[in-house]
């Protein structure tokens, strides 16, 4: 579904490449966790699968498809088969939830009639059923998190990108995250999930892509987070400050 | 939905950015006028020209009694003097010249009496103090001068003069009005090129948010950039007909209320001839935005 191949990317010339002769290969329904430090080269691994930037060197396959390559009116098209969702929502501040989420079907042209069906179905999925005249301000975190998820999932995208979407909440508010993504993995849609978190991801026993560097350090079916850097030895996870709020 | 969604986002957009969107109406609006009037400028110029040149003529000024011109020494204008430039104008001129009337100094005064019944400034004139002449009909009103050389400086001829040149100061004036005109125009137009430019990148940096949602869920580039491009030929083209219907106005009361009124003997330009001029300034409007607008779009919502 998704292949890197010999991927490196650097964007200003003669700076430290952002990736580094990075080769992945995610399966069609697979799941996989995308860890390493802050600067290890996650995002730009998710940019180059959005076709945000183009690899400087190497392919980018995304169903079935040369990234790099494609032209940029067809890159819309790429676009629609991807859904993403990121560590700070970025819903629209003056729409509803349910004006949020057909916003994403409204703009690809849509028609009225498939919205209708559409939206209330897939925020009764991701739990919010009910709340679909709420602004996002009178949401907590982990109810934005899942207008955001809906929005991203509700032209049923053929892969799902995460950027660290549990990055604001709390530890049992992202667990209820991690069941939702886990669900819309269980429907076949490629989940991609790029993350700080080792409680989450030890816990979920997936596959995980550890970056370092810009370089693909392991890639283990069913692995754990992995060492933690000891910067700070014995403090361990920050306390959480806020609830579900 | 596409339809909608679009004229719901030029709507929004317009109403953000009111203050803006004035300016460039505002701003178009003046600049378009100026070109309106610089193109009715030239409209009035072409039609004084097609009722005038057509009316005028080439004067040969015969020699009058008392005349200082050296060609006058003998006095006035023999017969055979006349026929000899008439000779000349039926051989040398054949080409230039189309007809020859003769105005006696009779035929000099009927007019003259016709125009001022009640004498020149008081004066009561008599035919003898009339000057005869010879009118030509030019085939082509431009080759005054190959008739002008040919005929200045021979005997019993006093002067040669084109009537056209009469209009010339006018002309002139009326030509100076449109490069002046040109010149504003040059000036707000491109005032209203950088007001359209930057109210189309002050409501692109505004919905920023909504273009990047727009980005990632796969919208086209045309309709992401749609509702910025229409908001920006919208503004303009109300400066356009705001132009059309100063300038209406404007040629409405000023020129056939009042002038035509004060000044009859002309033809001036209608309102008709703001009707031809008005769909160009729409056009021009158009272009404007479209140019500005793409310029800054590519720049402020890349794909």
């Amino acid at each position: 579904m998704i292949r890197f191949e010999n991927v490196s990317k650097v964007y200003t010339r003669g700076a430290r490449p952002a990736l580094q002769d990075v080769s992945v290969d995610v399966q069609r329904g697979e799941f996989v966790f995308l860890v390493g430090a802050s600067g290890s080269g996650k995002s730009t691994f998710l940019s180059l699968i959005l076709r945000e930037h183009r690899p400087t060197r190497g392919d980018v396959y995304v169903a079935g498809r040369d990234v790099g390559r494609l032209s940029g009116w067809r890159v819309p098209k790429l676009r629609r088969q991807l859904g993403v969702v990121f560590q700070d929502f970025r819903l629209l501040q003056n729409k509803t939830v349910y004006e949020n989420v057909a916003f994403a079907l409204k703009v690809i042209g849509k028609p009225r009639s498939v919205v209708r069906a559409a939206v209330p179905e897939v925020l009764e999925m991701v739990g919010l059923a009910g709340k679909e005249k709420r602004m996002p301000t009178e949401l907590s975190g982990g109810e934005q998190q899942r207008a955001a998820i809906a929005r991203a999932i509700v032209n049923r995208p053929q892969i799902l990108l995460a950027d660290e979407p549990t990055g604001n909440l709390d530890p049992t508010t992202s667990l209820g995250i991690m069941r939702l993504l886990e669900s819309i993995n269980n429907t076949g849609t490629t989940v991609v999930m790029a993350t700080h978190d080792d409680e989450i991801v030890n816990e979920m026993r997936r596959r995980v892509v550890e970056l370092s560097d810009g370089v693909v350090v392991r890639d283990e079916a069913s692995g754990a987070y992995g060492e933690r850097e000891s910067i700070l030895p014995g403090l361990g996870r920050p306390p959480v400050l806020a609830g579900e709020a | 939905m596409r339809f909608q969604f679009v004229a719901g986002e030029v709507f929004a957009g317009l109403r953000r950015n009111t203050t803006m969107v004035v300016a460039v109406v505002l701003v178009t609006f003046v600049s378009l006028t100026f070109v309106g009037a610089g193109a009715l400028l030239q409209t009035q110029i072409g039609k004084l020209k097609d009722d005038w040149y057509d009316l005028v003529q080439v004067s040969v000024f015969l020699c009058p009694e008392g005349s200082l011109a050296p060609t006058c020494a003998g006095g006035e204008a023999t017969e055979q003097q006349v026929d000899a430039v008439r000779e000349v104008i039926d051989t040398e001129l054949a080409d230039e010249v189309g007809a020859v009337y003769t105005e006696t100094k009779a035929d000099a005064f009927e007019a003259f009496q016709e125009r001022y019944p009640d004498g020149y400034q008081g004066t009561q004139l008599t035919q003898d103090d009339m000057q005869a002449s010879l009118r030509l009909e030019l085939v082509n009103p431009e080759e005054f001068a190959v008739v002008s050389d040919v005929l200045t400086g021979r005997a019993g001829v006093e002067l040669v003069e084109d009537q056209r040149a009469v209009f010339e100061p006018l002309f002139r004036t009326l030509n100076v009005a449109t490069l002046l005109a040109a010149g504003l125009a040059g000036v707000m137009l491109l005032a209203a090129a950088l007001l359209i430019t930057t109210t189309i990148r002050l409501s692109a940096v505004s919905r920023r948010k909504e273009t990047e949602i727009m980005r990632l869920v796969g919208a086209s580039n045309l309709f992401v950039q749609l509702p910025f491009l229409l908001e920006g030929a919208i503004a303009a083209v109300t400066g356009a007909l705001f132009a059309g219907a100063g300038l209406w106005l404007a040629v409405r009361f000023l020129v056939t209320d009042w002038l035509e009124q004060s000044v009859d003997w002309v033809a001036y330009v209608d309102a008709g001839d703001v009707l031809t001029v008005a769909p160009f300034l729409v056009l021009g409007a158009m272009a404007l935005a479209a140019v500005s607008s793409v310029v800054t779009l590519n720049r402020y919502t890349r794909i």
